[in-house]
């Protein structure tokens, strides 16, 4: 599998994404500077790391969706590429219309930092294929803006048509208001497009991973890339 | 010509700076409802037609300035 890895000014997940493509998978990982106009030929795994690019001015994400190598991941999404966008990966990919809605300000107004706990709503997914539907897993969130927004319409017409991937709930996995970190609208933790092939979640599954780190809850969704591709 | 765009979050969307910022003012005794914070850009756009100046900073709102999911945009040409 040979994975690129977008990094913009302020990316700071990068080197978690390089790591867990990388050294825990073992798969071809190229870091891919912003300025680039070309993904590495024969890129299967976009993998759109968190950070604060460019600050995060204007809008997080907004600036990053404007770079250079954005419109060639949108071609690579439009050829039914894989996309990953995790925490200021998935806002950027809202930015870039890849996918719907926005992450506004966390309810609480504060940065969050916990141990989450997801539920499985889409087992059918190249990222979730290795996963149950229904199951639950633990991964860290770290967001000051994660809080899922849409408007009612189009947020019936997300559910509706099961772009809904992961949802917040209790370790047991159940869903409700108490289980949702930051405000989000229906307690959705990441979205995918229509096509199934571009996914965006703010929790970090890139930092579950190793074993060596104490904590393994991401790697369903690696081992559902790595047996997709 | 100067161009003030105003961005706004739309009604409905919450806005937890603004509720942050109205229970500040209630702490100083202020009676005040419904504080929305927004965002003013200043723009200096090149030309003397006030209308073409506006139709380009409504496009400038529709590429970049205003993610029209949470906001909208109110454009004031000075």
């Amino acid at each position: 599998m040979r994975v690129a890895v977008p990094v913009f000014p302020g990316s700071n997940c990068d080197h978690d994404a390089l790591h867990a493509c990388g050294t825990v998978m073992g798969w071809e990982t190229i870091p891919v500077w912003h300025q680039e106009t070309r993904l590495p030929e024969n890129t299967e795994l976009v993998f759109v790391p968190g950070g604060f690019s460019y600050g995060d001015y204007l809008r997080c994400g907004a600036i990053a969706a404007l770079a250079p190598i954005m419109a060639d991941i949108k071609r690579h999404a439009d050829n039914g590429g894989l996309v990953l966008g995790v925490c200021n990966g998935f806002q950027i990919l809202c930015e870039a219309h890849l996918l719907p809605g926005a992450l506004l300000r966390n309810e609480s107004l504060r940065f969050i930092h916990a141990d989450v706990h997801l539920r499985v709503e889409r087992a059918d997914l190249p990222f979730t294929r290795a996963m149950k539907a229904g199951a639950v897993f633990q991964v860290p969130i770290a967001h000051a803006e994660g809080n899922f927004t849409l408007d009612p319409a189009e947020l019936a017409d997300l559910e509706a048509r099961g772009g809904v991937a992961f949802r917040y709930c209790s370790p047991s996995g159940e869903i409700g208001e108490d289980h949702v970190p930051n405000g989000s609208m229906n307690g959705i933790a990441g979205i995918v497009n229509l096509r199934g092939n571009v996914l965006g979640m703010m929790p970090h599954p890139e930092r579950a991973v190793d074993p060596k780190l104490g904590a393994t809850g991401g790697l369903g969704i690696f081992r559902s890339l790595g047996s997709t591709v | 010509m100067k161009v003030r765009v105003s961005v706004q979050l739309k009604p409905g969307i919450l806005d937890p700076q603004g509720k942050a910022v109205e229970q500040g003012l209630h702490g100083f005794g202020f009676e005040v409802e419904h504080v929305r914070i927004g965002r003013l850009i200043e723009l200096d756009v090149p030309g003397t037609d006030p209308v073409e100046v506006k139709a380009k900073a409504l496009a400038m709102c529709e590429k970049l300035l205003v993610n029209p999911v949470m906001e909208k945009a109110s454009i004031e040409v000075l």
